[in-house]
């Protein structure tokens, strides 16, 4: 069964929306009865939610294998929190089972519609890197189905080659067909958060230092708008997990209230942005430190409760560039980067900072490693945009740093080559019937 | 009556299919029992696996394929003894033939009449019995927003799932006064393995949603549900379209 047509649709995209392509859609039903893979045309890619920014998720001209069908609970240890589930499985399906339960996740995204296997296969990190590592170091074991019809059991003892080039591997290595991931017990769904504001960066840096020690979860906001001004106001937002309980319909995870029923036209983003931002930081917060008690969907995923809100940057879509610089004394690496954002009057409303610790990931390709991150949105703004992530490419290059290929979308042969040199021993894992759009853009690989 | 219905005992007839699947999901949650009854057993495994995560109280299985007419009685059997009772009876096994070769062999015609129409009132007419005796029982059953009105390039499905509807109709008014709930359940495109094939695809959406909404109209004690809701206005208006118009349709 082979549906061409049939699925195009403009579901299978990337967050971003910057590319559209046609692919052929092949589900997998059954994990028991995956397709022959041998017997598909074309190369062929894994397909969670789509939720990554860039052509990780894509596959233009070959097939997307799409898995939102594997969405099955094998088993769970009630006294260890070992699940053992799908690779379709949402994170949100995990929320809403385990947190009721007292279990949650042991790495999270920004966002709960992303699937096992696309975290897996992006190695995503989340508030808690410093002190939990990627959501790939709590995998502790997964099946993979190969194009020549086999099964791999992998694990760090078993298969480790194949189990590390799989963490990370950006669909590369075969489908994930069910994997066990280690949940973190908890008590309750709340969340006590701590905000702090800052005004430059170095006060960044002091606050951020203190709270890792004190703080499960840690990250902040700077709003890029005052940059320009010449100071860099945000927020650390950190949280721990709160000990008291809930009932248990409190403790279920939420679907979105609101959704972004079509493209808005692109110019719509600069005012709404701002708006729900000053919303969000100037009016919300006055004092110098805020704390309180939240639910964990509004301290995680804040911007789930608006679905497809990637529609509105209208249809020329929006990039997101999102590296990693090493840390110093003197934070130079993270300055530098702040220092051309500003330098270029460049409309990123909003960064994300993060400073990510020494725990190592497994996965061969993984993007984060100890140092600072930093994530900035820019709507579509061709080649001039493109020509200032170059520029950040350099300084992320001067750092000893690399760029995230999760949130990817234009990134040249020649950096994806610098900062990730490991990528020839990655391709000998790859499997060679799986390709994407990404792959053969930064390789120059054909089909 | 709701109140008495703690804990379900539920017999599944289908229980591979996507949407159903997608209904038991709930009850699971709920701590509820379940009979699951499907053709292919590594299949049945998986969801069975699934439930028992989901908070399942009790999760047996048994292959069968609802072609085989004679086993029928025996199956029910089965659940009843295994479950201790039934409270409740979700039928969503079916199949979506090629319209084209039904036309040209009315072997396979029968074969989608004998599985979507069938193999459901000979189902029911033990089960009916059944909940009449004891004077409770839900009675969930999948039909189809294509029973509503015939057109070319489904009629055969189409009619299968009219007939269902029809007969539903008149076992509701016959157990009402043994306070059975019959529920008739009328989902309209939806994303799943039967559809995949489809060249054209109107609105279609992903399962989670009909799920939900077969759970509470159980729940409810709804006696028709069609889900997505909008279909009820779709399906009105082509009701509305005189033959004479609608013969020349192509819809
Ligand atoms: C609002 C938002 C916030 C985010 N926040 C963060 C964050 O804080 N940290 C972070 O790290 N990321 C973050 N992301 C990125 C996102 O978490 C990742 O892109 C994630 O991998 C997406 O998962 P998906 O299920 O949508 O997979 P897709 O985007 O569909 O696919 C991602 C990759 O996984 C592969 N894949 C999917 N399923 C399988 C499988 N079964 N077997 C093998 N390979 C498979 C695909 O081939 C592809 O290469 C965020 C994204 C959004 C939209
Ligand atoms: N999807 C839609 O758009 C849609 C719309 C309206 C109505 N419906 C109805 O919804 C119901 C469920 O369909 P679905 O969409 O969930 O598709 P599905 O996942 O393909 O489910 C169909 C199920 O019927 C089972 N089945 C078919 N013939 C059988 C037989 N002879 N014996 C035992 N089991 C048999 C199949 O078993 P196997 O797993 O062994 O194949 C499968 O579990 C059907 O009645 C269908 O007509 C669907």
């Amino acid at each position: 069964m082979f549906h061409t047509k049939a699925y195009l649709r403009n579901q299978y995209e990337c967050w971003g929306r910057v590319f559209r392509f046609e692919h052929g859609i092949e589900p997998v039903f059954w994990r028991d009865e995956a397709p022959k893979l041998e017997s598909l045309p074309g190369p062929l890619l894994p397909y969670g939610m789509g939720r990554s920014y860039g052509d990780v998720c894509l596959n233009s001209g070959g097939v997307l294998l799409d898995t939102s069908y594997l969405n099955h609970f094998l088993t769970f240890d009630p006294q260890t929190g070992l699940l053992r589930c799908e690779a379709g499985v949402t994170l949100f399906e995990i929320l809403d089972q385990f947190v009721p339960e007292g279990w949650f996740l042991p790495v999270t995204p920004g966002t709960k519609y992303v699937t096992v296997g696309g975290a897996i296969a992006n190695d995503v990190h989340g508030k808690n890197h410093h002190v939990g590592g990627t959501f790939g170091c709590h995998v502790k074991r997964l099946e993979l189905l190969r194009s020549s019809g086999e099964r791999f059991l992998c694990s760090a003892e078993e298969n480790a080659e194949m189990f590390r080039a799989t963490i990370g591997g950006l669909g590369l290595t075969g489908l994930i067909l069910w994997a066990d991931i280690q949940l973190k017990k908890i008590e309750g769904p709340w969340i006590h958060m701590e905000t702090e504001k800052f005004s430059n960066l170095d006060e960044f840096f002091g606050i951020t230092e203190a709270s890792d020690e004190a703080f499960e979860l840690t990250a902040a906001w700077i709003d890029c708008a005052t940059q320009t001004r010449g100071f860099q106001r945000g927020i650390v937002i950190r949280g721990n997990y709160g000990h008291e309980g809930a009932h248990k319909k409190s403790a279920r995870a939420k679907g979105p209230r609101v959704a972004v029923p079509f493209d808005l036209p692109g110019f719509c983003m600069n005012r709404t942005v701002l708006r729900m931002f000053n919303a969000v930081y100037a009016g919300k917060q006055r004092k110098k430190r805020e704390t309180g008690r939240v639910h964990y969907e509004s301290f995680f995923y804040p911007l789930d409760i608006l679905g497809n809100w990637n529609r509105l940057y209208g249809k020329k879509g929006f990039y997101q560039y999102q590296c990693m610089v090493t840390d110093d004394k003197k934070h130079s690496g993270c300055k530098a980067l702040m220092k051309k954002v500003s330098d270029r009057r460049m409309d990123s409303f909003l960064a994300v900072l993060k400073k990510c610790g020494p725990i190592k990931s497994p996965g061969l390709l993984s993007f984060p490693r100890e140092g600072i991150a930093v994530a900035m949105d820019f709507p579509n703004g061709g080649e001039k945009l493109l020509k200032f992530f170059k520029e950040l490419d350099a300084i992320v290059q001067d750092y000893d740093g690399c760029v995230n290929l999760s949130k990817d979308a234009r990134m040249p042969p020649e950096s994806f080559k610098v900062f990730y040199p490991q990528w020839e021993n990655f391709g000998k894992l790859k499997d060679p019937k799986f390709s994407s759009s990404f792959w053969r853009r930064v390789t120059g690989e054909a089909g | 009556m709701a109140a008495e219905i703690k804990r379900r005992k539920i017999l599944v007839l289908g229980a591979t299919s996507a949407l159903g699947y997608e209904a038991l999901k709930h009850f699971a949650k709920d701590g509820d029992q379940f009979f699951l009854v499907a053709r292919n057993p590594k299949r049945l495994e998986t969801v069975a696996d699934d439930l028992k995560v989901r908070g399942a109280g009790k999760v047996e299985t048994l292959q069968a394929d609802f072609n085989d007419f004679d086993r029928h009685p025996k199956l029910i059997a089965q659940a009843v003894s295994a479950l201790g009772g039934l409270t409740t009876v979700l039928i969503a096994h079916g199949l979506l033939p090629d319209q084209g070769a039904c036309q040209k062999d009315y072997a396979l015609t029968e074969e989608a009449l004998r599985v979507n129409f069938l193999s459901e009132v000979s189902l029911l007419t033990i089960i009916a019995n059944q909940f009449e005796e004891q004077k409770q029982g839900e009675i969930a059953v999948i039909t189809s927003v294509a029973g509503d009105r015939g057109r070319a390039s489904s009629y055969v499905y189409a009619s299968a799932k009219a007939a269902l509807d029809t007969f539903l109709s008149g076992l509701r008014n016959r157990l009402a006064k043994s306070n059975v709930q019959v529920l008739t359940i009328k989902p309209g495109l939806i994303e799943t393995p039967m559809t995949a094939n489809l060249e054209r695809k109107p609105l279609i959406v992903k399962p989670t949603g009909v799920g939900r909404d077969i759970y509470k109209a159980i729940l409810k004690k709804k006696e028709v549900l069609y889900t997505p809701w909008w279909w009820r206005i779709i399906m009105a208006v082509l009701v509305c379209i005189p033959e004479k118009i609608f013969k020349r349709t192509n819809l």
